[in-house]
């Protein structure tokens, strides 16, 4: 797609007289070798090195040709053309030439030494040639006619003694103030863009800002190919500088107004990052430090690399909910760094150990940093640089920021939604799951302020003090949390010396119940359970007694059965023994009657048959 | 061009060498700016200053270096170096009251 814009805008203005110049310097600078992404149709571009600036201009000023910076007194024209320089000679090989027309080459030395630019041993090593044009309107009579070739003489012996690629001509515009023959100066001027041009040269010419027109002296008229425009703008006490990139011919390039501020290490504009939304994403989840808080969130936590929003009112535990992440994370060996706008570190470590919260062994080992800073004590922009910078530096896993809003205070509110983007985009870049807490008053307005900043986030977790029944109690909520299944419910928030602790929360008919009302439920409950044991005991016990009784009669019966049945083998028995004593009886009287000697003889004739067998 | 010595001072000698002035016209090649602004000079310094002065021509193409020592911007250009304070006065010369005004020339 980028490619498809910049050949599109290429053929736009491949048929004017203009472009033939362009493709004739590409081709002079591919012999030079000096850019790498030139292509055929695409403007060679001059990087300046200047953090942001190349992004915004997809690689930098237009090679070649000379670029118009404008800006009212004190936004940093004079130090973004130095940088260019001083970055062109450093990092780009390219050697420069810096014309001043306002400050001494002493002035001009020491200026831009605050910001580390060794000016002076860069002129000394040949890298940069510094010339001061000194012109004063009194001291010069004009008689006559005059052209301005001693400028011209001078700039070209500048720029071939050191085979110079770049140069500067910081406030071009003195001259109108030194030379009162405006028709000269004009057509000398235009004779210069043009000869700057013929040289090849990437010029960066400052000018003053106008008052309906981007210079006082219509600069712009002359060096049309690339202006930008600088600005400082002061908003409600605080004070913010502007870039915006307003002509870039026959390429594109950010046309936004991005803040840009002059650190100690130079001129930055800011976003650093790319402006697309095209971040890498982690599917790996990262535990919150607080179990309970996990099990809400589908059971494991937050996603790396995401941004977390947690909303409060005043004193609901932003700060431990905050510390607990961070412990979490230095725990898993990862690197935390902790914003603190509100509290210092000492404070934060001391009420975090309150609640059984170490961390200053995890600042001793060199997981976890501070860094805390009063929100009113630079503008917004500067912190975020500061913040920029410290997570350049700490290559964080974790980052926390408590609480984003009173950093908000710093700015207006368009600016800080920008920041909180540029932030959020920022840290997403580089994979760094971030906890953002923000201190909202109470109501329920506070979703709808919120509404703005929540869209940048990708949880949400709600904060929020229940009053009822003479306390208040803390309650948490999850409001949204992308991309994982999480609770819908309420759960309260209990802190004690040992940490933190989520319970249930009873919802009744007057609401959520919490506190000393939750724990009334809790008695009511168990008395309920009590009585319900009581009741089942009871039941229990009785039919095991109409069970014993059973049992009882069962066994009466059985010992009746058994009774009669010892009766019936008696009776039986004695039946037996009856009928033996009568055939015995009678076997006996009958021997002694001898009565029947044929059964007598019988009877005992058998065995001896068997015998004689 | 090359850098020449213009010099009239015979006529003069009975002033004092102090009071003698000297004059530097800053010149880019042989441009018709260059010449008419010589010969201006020259004219001029001729009717108030007879042998009084003493005009050295440098040509800026040849010793480009030399523009930054007396801050030259235009072109052509006049310095009085003496008598002090330094005077500039650019442009072909060709008015002459403003020239004049310009070197600080009083009439002798």
């Amino acid at each position: 797609m980028k490619t498809n814009g910049s050949k599109t805008n290429g053929s736009k203005t491949n048929g004017s007289i203009k472009a033939n110049g362009s493709i004739k310097a590409n081709g002079s600078i591919k012999a030079n070798g000096s850019i790498s992404n030139s292509k055929a149709v695409c403007l060679p571009r001059c990087p300046t090195g200047i953090q942001g600036l190349d992004e915004i201009t997809r690689g930098g000023l237009p090679r070649g040709r000379p670029t118009l910076v404008c800006g009212s007194a004190g936004c940093g024209k004079t130090l973004l053309a130095a940088e260019f320089l001083v970055r062109g000679a450093v990092q780009f090989d390219e050697p420069g030439v810096f014309m001043a027309f306002e400050e001494t080459e002493v002035e001009l030395k020491a200026n831009v030494a605050s910001l580390g630019f060794d000016l002076e041993g860069l002129v000394r090593r040949k890298k940069i040639v510094l010339d001061y044009v000194h012109i004063e309107r009194g001291e010069v009579q004009e008689s006559g006619e005059y052209d301005l070739e001693g400028l011209f003489v001078r700039l070209n012996h500048a720029i071939d003694s050191i085979g110079a690629k770049r140069v500067v001509l910081d406030t071009l515009e003195a001259l109108f103030a030194s030379l009162s023959n405006e028709a000269i100066l004009r057509s000398e001027l235009r004779r210069l863009f043009r000869w700057l041009k013929d040289k090849g040269v990437t010029a960066v010419i400052t000018a003053e800002r106008g008052r309906d027109q981007l210079t006082r002296h219509g600069l712009e008229e002359y060096v049309s190919d690339c202006v930008i425009l600088l600005d400082h703008r002061v908003n409600e006490q605080i004070a913010t500088r502007n870039l915006r990139v307003v002509k870039y011919r026959g390429a594109l390039h950010g046309t936004n107004e991005f803040p840009f501020l002059i650190g100690n290490e130079g001129i930055s504009v800011l976003p650093i990052t790319s402006l697309g939304l095209n971040h890498k994403i982690s599917v790996e989840r990262i535990a919150t430090g607080i179990p309970r808080l996990d099990a809400m969130l589908g059971g494991r936590g937050f996603f790396r690399g995401s941004s977390i929003l947690l909303t409060g009112t005043p004193g609901t535990g932003k700060t431990i909910v905050a510390a607990n992440f961070a412990q979490a994370a230095c725990r898993r060996g990862e690197r935390t760094l902790f914003f603190s706008f509100e509290e210092s570190p000492n404070q934060i470590i001391r009420n975090m150990h309150s609640i059984g919260l170490r961390l200053d062994p995890l600042v001793k080992r060199g997981l976890l940093r501070f860094h805390a800073a009063r929100p009113s004590l630079y503008g917004l922009e500067m912190h975020l640089a500061t913040m920029f910078k410290e997570i350049a530096e700490f290559q964080p896993q974790v980052v926390i920021i408590d609480p984003i809003t009173s950093l908000m205070d710093a700015g207006t509110d368009t600016e800080c939604r920008g920041m909180v983007t540029r932030l959020v985009d920022y840290l997403k870049a580089g994979q760094v799951t971030t906890l953002f807490t923000s201190l909202t008053q109470g109501g329920h307005a506070l979703q709808q302020s919120e509404a703005a900043m929540s869209s940048l986030m990708d949880s949400w977790l709600l904060l929020q003090d229940v009053e009822g029944n003479g306390e208040r109690n803390r309650v948490l909520y999850v409001l949204k949390a992308r991309g994982m299944a999480h609770s819908n419910q309420v759960r309260e928030f209990l802190i004690s010396d040992r940490g933190i602790d989520l319970m249930d929360a009873y919802i009744g008919a007057s609401g959520v119940l919490t506190g000393s009302a939750r724990a009334a439920q809790g008695a009511l409950e168990k008395a309920a359970v009590l009585a319900s044991h009581q009741e089942a005991a009871r039941r229990k016990r009785e039919l095991e007694r109409k069970r014993t009784a059973i049992e009882r009669q069962i066994s009466a019966l059985r010992s009746d059965y058994e009774s009669e049945a010892v009766e019936l083998r008696r009776i039986d028995e004695q039946v037996g023994t009856q009928t033996r004593l009568l055939t015995t009886e009678r076997a006996a009287s009958g021997i002694l009657r001898q009565a029947d000697a044929k059964v007598a003889a019988g009877a005992p004739g058998k065995p001896r048959q068997r015998r004689g067998n | 061009m090359k850098t020449k010595t213009v010099s009239r001072r015979a006529t003069a000698s009975h002033r004092r060498p102090d009071k003698l002035w000297q004059l530097r016209l800053y010149v880019s090649g042989q441009t018709a700016l260059s010449v008419t602004a010589l010969s201006n000079l020259k004219k001029v310094c001729e009717s108030h200053l007879k042998g009084l002065y003493h005009i050295k021509v440098i040509d800026l193409v040849e010793q480009p270096q030399l523009a930054k020592g007396d801050q030259i911007l235009a072109i052509p250009t006049v310095v009085r170096k003496m008598p002090k304070p330094v005077r500039t006065v650019i442009g072909n010369l060709s008015d002459t009251d403003r020239m004049l005004a310009g070197l600080d020339v009083r009439l002798v």
